[in-house]
């Protein structure tokens, strides 16, 4: 270092200033992480509007059946998809200790607490499509009710195809514990899927059936 | 970091395996753009797809403006007049300024920040063949829609479609189907590039380029593709909402059924409003850019302008409502909606004043692209006050829905958005193209825009003000507009004019231009480092930064500009 580079004092940090400090190791935000992370965040704001036209037509519905008369809160559905959560991260540690065969299991588990909330819901909206008379068009209360939880839904499966995907890849051993920073980006999204779940249900198992 | 490259005069490139392949070849150029995941080829080819949706978009204006010059003009059937307005506002805002935006993202992000190519190349390539399909099957409505129904054809239900226009029962056929499905894949498109530029930015920058020796194109590129990503999904659910009420019979905007029309206002312009930020801030960029170099002095006030950035995004989700003050609002929905859009003029006009101080006391080179970027700053502060005007609810009440609201927007989007993108042609064509734009024609192209501009949109305010609704096709003789809408409408084929000279000197200069060598305008990023145009692989070695204007630092190495940061 130059005698007129030496720092006086009110000088800027040296990280900034000293021409050195790029000496040090350059290291950024893995691009995985940060790609999903900014994947969320739009699918949170496509979300946000599907809620939101839900809140906005709460009690609003001209005629019947209203939600009150119609949801029971399901309770298997999403304890089967909260508990999936915490599959989801013991399959994660399993891989990161190179354990293949607890992974499979812990993964393939998480995948049938998934499968489990599809067959659920489907359950679910045959009772109420056949038995209840509530279809996406009878209501304003139909039309949000479907098309949010649908939304959901259609996440959920998405998150199942990936989930399956990364499991028939490390049954024919194509997933090592290598990869456990790709497999965590499926488990990050799953998450994302599952808190969504949380704000799903809060607002149309818990709050609409008190509004309405 | 060394420029120097070693080339073996006798090296030759190894012959096409079979025929059709070889270099130059028509069959091996379509190969190249079809194959192509280099973010360089895709940045050009967003723009150049941008350029002739312009020219589309562009050529309806014209029709519309011939059909506005007389009172009771029959030119345009009105329905064809529905379809032009309509059109011409799609394209225009989705198909040519979303495209030349993230056309020049593209093409200087991974070059600014040091990079090799975007964070994901495949997903860029997706983006644009996503965008250019969009673009094509909009268009294509004008001769598949007709379909069943035989009932319209091209969309005509305006750039923002309100409800209930767009409902089954007031649009038959298909069009509206058409805009939809074309904005709902463009919306996906443009979502997966911001996705791309984010990441491309915030893991892939060059060793040394921390967030505050960023060039300050790269933070707006940033800012941009974050509004983006919190902005675009609700217009895609808009467009999922709107189908679902079109064929599954849901009530979302049916009225009828218990559903609320002003509830489509809301979600379109949820989206709407930071759509123009989307438009604007890459458009800051640019003069960012251009302004400094042509004026010979680092940018003033770095961090302020950062912030000023930062605030803009974060007010423009939230002003919204000021488009929809004449619908009926609460007064604390109005008085809400006036003041944030009121404060969003704060850290506009801190930039602009940021943009002056630059060139204060600066050596300004009055080059083509400095002249467009000294236009834009001029037509911007009007655009602004207009802005400022009818965003304050009662004057809002009085002229929503007329021409004066028409040439407020144009003012941004032309006066504004359209000479910075000028000035980046101008000022990065040689770096895509080795070679200079035609400086001769580039002063027509200027000069002839700008008296154009101001001779079209000018006028449209007076008429506004006037009383001139907008989407009209036709108006009654004897209320003081004939002599706006006849200035208007010549100063429309000035524009027209210098379009011709613009397109022309793209292809003129690509093959007579003056070799520009690689850093032609003595700048200062690392974009102008590479050679002209740049290899695929961008950088040989990839560079190291240690300021903000590293090749300052590398030209001038007694007075480096980290010894001040």
């Amino acid at each position: 270092m130059n005698a007129d580079e030496q720092l006086k004092v009110g000088d800027p940090t040296p990280m900034i200033n000293d021409p050195s400090a790029t000496e040090e190791p350059w290291v950024l935000p893995s691009p995985r992480k940060v790609g999903i992370i900014t994947l969320i965040v739009s699918e949170s704001a496509l979300f946000t509007i599907f809620v939101v036209a839900y809140v906005f037509y709460m009690g609003k519905s001209l005629n019947g059946p209203f939600p009150a008369d119609v949801l029971e809160f399901p309770l298997f559905g999403t304890i089967a998809l909260l508990s999936s959560s915490f599959t989801v991260i013991g399959a994660e540690v399993m891989l990161r200790r190179g354990h293949r065969l607890g992974f499979l299991i812990w993964w393939g588990l998480t995948l049938l607490l998934g499968a489990y909330f599809v067959y659920f819901t489907a359950v679910e909206w045959l009772h109420l499509i056949n038995v209840k008379n509530l279809t996406l068009d009878v209501n304003v209360f139909g039309t949000t009710f479907y098309s949010l939880v649908g939304l959901h839904l259609t996440h959920v499966f998405i998150g199942l195809l990936l989930l399956s995907l990364v499991w028939v890849l490390t049954l024919f051993g194509k997933i090592s514990s290598d990869h456990h920073e790709h497999v965590e980006m499926v488990s990050w999204y799953w998450h994302f899927v599952d808190v969504i779940w949380i704000v799903v249900v809060t607002v149309v198992y818990i709050i609409s059936v008190r509004v309405n | 970091m060394s420029n120097e490259t070693i080339v073996d005069e006798n090296f030759k490139a190894p012959l096409p395996e079979r025929v059709g392949e070889e270099r130059g070849s028509l069959t091996r150029i379509a190969q190249e753009l079809v194959f192509t995941v280099d973010h360089k080829k895709l940045g050009l080819m967003y723009i150049g797809a941008g350029l002739l949706f312009f020219v589309v978009g562009g050529l309806m204006a014209l029709m519309i403006r011939m059909q506005l010059f007389f009172p009771h003009n029959t030119l345009l059937e009105p329905t064809v007049f529905n379809r032009f307005f309509t059109m011409h506002g799609t394209s225009m805002i989705f198909l040519v300024a979303m495209p030349w935006v993230f056309g020049f993202a593209n093409y200087l992000v991974p070059l600014m920040i040091g990079a090799r190519d975007m964070a994901f190349p495949r997903l860029n390539a997706f983006g644009f063949w996503l965008f250019l399909f969009s673009g094509v099957f909009l268009y294509s409505s004008y001769m598949t829609a007709p379909g069943l129904y035989n009932a319209g054809s091209a969309p005509d239900v305006g750039w923002f479609a309100y409800s209930p226009l767009t409902a089954k029962a007031f649009s038959r056929g298909h069009s509206t189907d058409y805009w939809t499905l074309s904005l709902l894949m463009g919306g996906i498109s443009s979502i997966a590039t911001s996705i791309n530029l984010i990441v491309t930015i915030v893991c892939l920058r060059c060793k040394g380029m921390n967030l505050g020796r960023m060039p300050l194109f790269v933070w707006l590129i940033l800012v941009m593709a974050f509004l983006v990503v919190i902005a675009m999904p609700p217009f895609s659910a808009c467009q999922i909402m709107l189908t679902m009420d079109r064929y599954l019979g849901a009530a979302f905007f049916d009225t009828q059924a218990g559903g609320s029309a002003v509830l489509w206002q809301h979600f379109f312009w949820i989206f709407g409003h930071p759509e123009v930020y989307i438009l604007v801030l890459p458009a800051f960029a640019i003069a960012s850019e251009v302004i400094p170099v042509f004026s010979r002095k680092p940018i003033f006030g770095y961090p302020i302008m950062v912030a000023a950035t930062v605030m803009i995004a974060f007010i423009s989700t939230g002003v919204w409502a000021h488009h929809m003050f004449t619908v009926g609002m609460t007064s604390v929905g109005n008085t809400f909606f006036a003041i944030s859009t009121l404060v969003i003029a704060v850290p506009t006009g801190i930039k602009i004043f940021n943009w002056l101080a630059t060139m204060y006391g600066g050596k300004i080179r009055f080059d083509l692209p400095m002249m467009f970027c000294i236009g834009f700053l001029f037509q911007f502060l009007i655009a602004g006050l207009t802005g400022v005007m009818l965003g304050v609810a009662p004057f809002d009440w009085q002229l929503s829905d007329s021409y004066f609201v028409v040439a407020h927007f144009h003012f941004v989007i032309v006066g504004g958005i359209l000479f910075c993108m000028f000035a980046g042609f101008y000022y990065w064509y040689p770096k895509a193209f080795g070679r200079m734009l035609n400086v001769k024609l580039g002063h027509w192209h200027f000069w002839l825009f700008l008296i154009g501009f101001h001779l079209t949109f000018d006028p449209l305010h007076f008429a506004g003000i006037l009383g001139m609704p907008r989407r009209i096709f036709t108006y009654e003789a004897g209320r003081g507009w004939e002599i706006w809408n006849q200035i208007a409408t010549v100063g429309a084929f000035f524009q027209a004019g210098g379009i011709i000279c613009f397109v022309t000197n793209l292809i003129w200069s690509y093959f007579k231009g003056e070799k520009a060598g690689d850093d032609p305008w003595d700048a200062w990023t690392l974009e102008w480092s590479t050679t002209s145009p740049p290899a695929e692989y961008n950088f040989e070695k990839l560079p190291e930064v240690k300021s903000r204007r590293p090749l300052w630092d590398l030209k001038h190495p007694e007075d480096p500009d980290w010894k001040y940061e």
